[in-house]
């Protein structure tokens, strides 16, 4: 049962990695435009050198 | 909400969280942002629809000299565009030369920044508790499997830790809502949730400090998970609606031309004194109530009386806001603006048929009104009869809790907003806009649907009745003649001869109120109104008609008739196949009104109603019982709209018919309005399903709680096959088929 002392830590510890991410996701306005986000990927307009300028902002 | 918290003794607890320091922080990182956020411009793109479009458009717009960044928002349709000191009118050129309709949407009319920042919040509370939920099932799932002693409580402690911080985060919406109703001395649906919640943690708490065998940390934070999920959803789909209906009237942004000195100064409508001058081009609606000081014309007044006919228009005559000018430029003298304006007198008679229709109570409400007073009688029953029968206090509270547990409306409130969420959203993408959240029920129960004539079932555009009336070699005078106006009736003329070359004319001239005239092969030769050209009985009156004339030729009458909505004889037809009653309740003179219900087999129709007989006869009808359906688009059906049991406007109406009415047409087809009756009754069926599904759940296991067999595993499968089932029954809904 000592197993339990690293398991249970890393359990919640993967789960807290995931809550993390999520909030990071949402506050960086992630969740905005998901109908353009899945279109977004198709577009070969920066497939052969990454855009130079920073993006501007999301509404 | 914060002192009920706090009084929970859960505020130290919050820092434990992460999300709970998060919340705040997002929110003053929004407001900065918003603060810094530079000037930009947002344009409407209802086009858009790929991935080539978002590209193209961004292309576009970023190559535009000025223009230091673009963004669409495909979800929203919109483009945001960060360009200091350039206009709509500079980017909207841009956009329609890559084929791209484009509209300017009035920053400040959106707002959607609260509503959003709203849903994220409930996005985040659902994250929280998903994690949560996750983390405490496995160790309940070891728990139910037979872990003993030490093992036990050691889990417990844990699960406990994790789930008090997440429902004290995660249940603040219920909570609050759950105050603000108690506050009221109401019953609402929250009462029950916040109770269970409590309960639950409480005994929970007990239970794991006495070393028990049930904690119910899993069910409080599966409670908060689901029910948060119904809450989003119902957000979500209000927020769409919201956005939308901001969007229809974020595109009119209201101007008038202002004389001022002699000089031209465009300003808000807002701004206008009784007593300006304004200045109101042909084709522009009259912003607001005025007397015509200068010029002559004529007015299109279909939108405030239904009538068909153009009027003419000369100084002294009054006008009011929301009429169309037609020939002429005109100048006005305002008389009344703003809140003085026959616009604004309008909104009172929506108020007064607003308060005879009375309030209408949704499903859920009904639900929750018969549901919360039974939950708490059955909980606080079974304590006193557990108490009563063993003396055993930490047994009967434990009963009671499992009582709470099972019985909250998980499904319940999953249950309205799911099937409301897959039924607008499927209509919305068949061009029905639902602005209120009880109008898809309402509209469920329709058996009489009232259509107002010009604007509804017809576009309010006219048609030339037969081209081969015009002998052959008098088209291309036509054609000419009718080109050199911008009234509809010529317009109509100029569209039925497009195949027709046009002739050379010299000396055209319009002469507003009367017509057109020019000089062809050294002959005079007008087109308009049947007294300008000497035409005999020219008073009559059954259907639109423009004269042409070659002089020394008797005048040649042209007939019109209105151009037909598309897609309104099928609805007409489909109704009358639902077995619904179809009315046709129109201003308009009798002939026309007529010619168009035998055309689409109306056999019930009045011609001539004012705007307050509209609004009666829809009253006369619901007091014999009838649940009315009013589809209306002008200042005349305003009052009706807001009088019926539902309403639907097209987007084309006035602003007041479209603020009245409880789903807006997208589109120009009425189609959607026949299967819009067929998708809310369905939606309506599902709801009355999901609740019988989730009444059959609480019968099978409310007797199990009530005997005491209710183990925190119980609990669990029912809350979660209840809720499952509830969602994929809502879901079928938004399926393909019909």
């Amino acid at each position: 049962m000592e197993i339990l002392t690293i398991l249970i830590p890393v359990s919640l510890g993967l789960g807290a990695a995931g809550l993390g991410a999520f909030i990071w996701a949402l506050r960086n306005c992630q969740f905005e435009d998901p109908k353009g986000d899945s279109q977004r990927v198709l577009s070969d307009r920066w497939d052969d050198h990454p855009r130079q300028d920073p993006p501007p902002s999301r509404d | 909400m914060a002192d009920l918290t706090a009084s929970a003794g859960y505020q130290p607890r919050l820092g434990a969280c992460p999300a709970c320091d998060a919340a705040p922080l997002a929110q003053r990182l929004a407001d900065r942002a918003e603060a810094e956020r530079p000037a930009s411009l947002i344009l409407s793109l209802p086009g858009a629809h790929c991935a080539l479009c978002i590209t193209d458009v961004e292309r576009a717009l970023t190559n535009h000299p000025g223009v230091r960044g673009a963004r669409v928002n495909l979800t929203l349709r919109r483009v945001t565009i960060d360009a200091p000191g350039l206009t709509a009118e500079d980017l909207v050129p841009v956009l329609a030369r890559i084929g791209y309709e484009a509209h300017e949407l009035d920053p400040q009319a959106l707002s959607a920044t609260t509503a959003d920042r709203a849903g994220r919040d409930l996005l985040m509370r659902i994250g929280v508790s998903g994690f949560a939920m996750m983390n405490i099932m496995i160790l309940s799932v070891a728990v139910w499997s037979g872990a003993e002693a030490a093992t036990r409580d050691l889990f417990h402690w844990i699960s406990g830790a994790i789930a008090l911080p997440t429902v004290a985060f995660a249940g603040q919406p219920f909570f609050a809502s759950a105050w603000a109703s108690l506050r009221a001395r109401r019953l609402g649906m929250d009462v029950p949730i916040s109770l269970a919640l409590v309960l639950a943690s409480a005994i929970s708490v007990f239970e794991t400090v006495h070393s028990g065998h049930h904690a119910y940390f899993d069910a409080a934070v599966m409670l908060c998970f689901f029910l948060l999920i119904g809450r989003y959803l119902d957000h979500r789909t209000r927020a769409i609606a919201r956005s939308a209906a901001a969007e229809l009237t974020a595109l009119e942004v209201p101007r008038a031309t202002l004389l001022r000195e002699g000089a031209e100064e465009v300003v808000a409508v807002a701004d206008l004194r009784p007593g300006d001058l304004i200045r109101v081009r042909p084709g522009g609606r009259i912003p607001a109530d005025g007397v015509v000081a200068e010029g002559a014309s004529e007015i299109d007044r279909a939108l405030l009386t239904g009538e068909t006919m153009p009027m003419p228009a000369a100084p002294g005559l009054a006008l009011s806001a929301g009429e169309v000018n037609l020939t002429g430029p005109l100048v006005l003298r305002v008389t009344a603006a703003g809140q003085d304006s026959s616009l604004a007198r309008l909104t009172a008679l929506v108020e007064a048929a607003e308060s005879a229709r009375g309030r209408y109570t949704s499903l859920a409400e009904r639900a929750a009104r018969g549901y919360s007073p039974a939950v708490h009688l059955l909980a606080f029953s079974s304590f006193l009869g557990w108490f009563w029968a063993t003396g055993d206090l930490r047994l009967a509270v434990n009963i009671a809790a499992a009582v709470l547990i099972i019985t909250c409306p998980c499904a319940l409130g999953l249950a309205v907003p799911a099937v409301a969420t897959a039924a607008s959203g499927r209509l919305f993408r068949r061009g029905l806009l639902i602005k209120d959240g009880t109008a898809l029920e309402r509209l469920a129960e329709v058996d009489t649907v009232v259509f107002d004539k010009t604007g509804t079932l017809t576009m309010g555009q006219p048609r030339l009745v037969d081209a081969g009336a015009i002998p052959p070699d008098l088209r291309p005078v036509a054609r000419a003649l009718a080109e050199a106006s911008s009234h509809p009736l010529s317009r109509a003329l100029a569209e039925a001869l497009a195949e027709t070359p046009p002739a050379v004319l010299d000396q055209l001239t319009e002469q507003p109120g009367h017509g057109v005239s020019g000089c062809w092969q050294g002959r005079v030769v007008r087109l308009g109104r049947g007294d300008w050209l000497g035409a005999p009985d020219c008073d009559n009156a059954a259907t639109l008609s423009s004269w042409l004339g070659i002089e020394g030729q008797p005048p040649l009458r042209l007939d019109f008739t209105d151009r037909l909505r598309p897609g309104a004889e099928d609805c007409v037809a489909d109704l009358h196949a639902d077995g619904r009653r179809v009315i046709l309740l129109s201003g308009d003179r009798a002939a026309p009104v007529a010619a168009l219900a035998r055309q689409l087999g109306i056999t019930e129709w009045h011609a001539g109603v004012g705007p307050t007989e509209k609004a009666e006869h829809v009253g006369r009808l619901a007091e014999a019982g009838a649940r009315v359906l009013m589809v209306g688009d002008g200042l005349n059906d305003t009052a009706a709209l807001a009088r019926a049991h539902a309403s639907i406007s097209p987007a084309s109406a006035l602003d007041a018919a479209r603020v009245a009415s409880d789903m807006v047409l997208t589109g120009q087809d009425l189609a959607p309005v026949a299967e819009a009756l067929v998708i809310a009754r369905r939606a309506t069926r599902r709801i009355r399903e999901n609740f019988a599904i989730s009444f059959g759940y609480n019968v099978l296991a409310v007797p199990i709680a009530l005997a005491g067999f209710a183990t925190p595993l119980i609990a669990a499968l029912a809350m979660s096959t209840s809720s499952i089932t509830v969602t994929l029954n809502a879901l079928r809904l938004s399926g393909k088929t019909r």
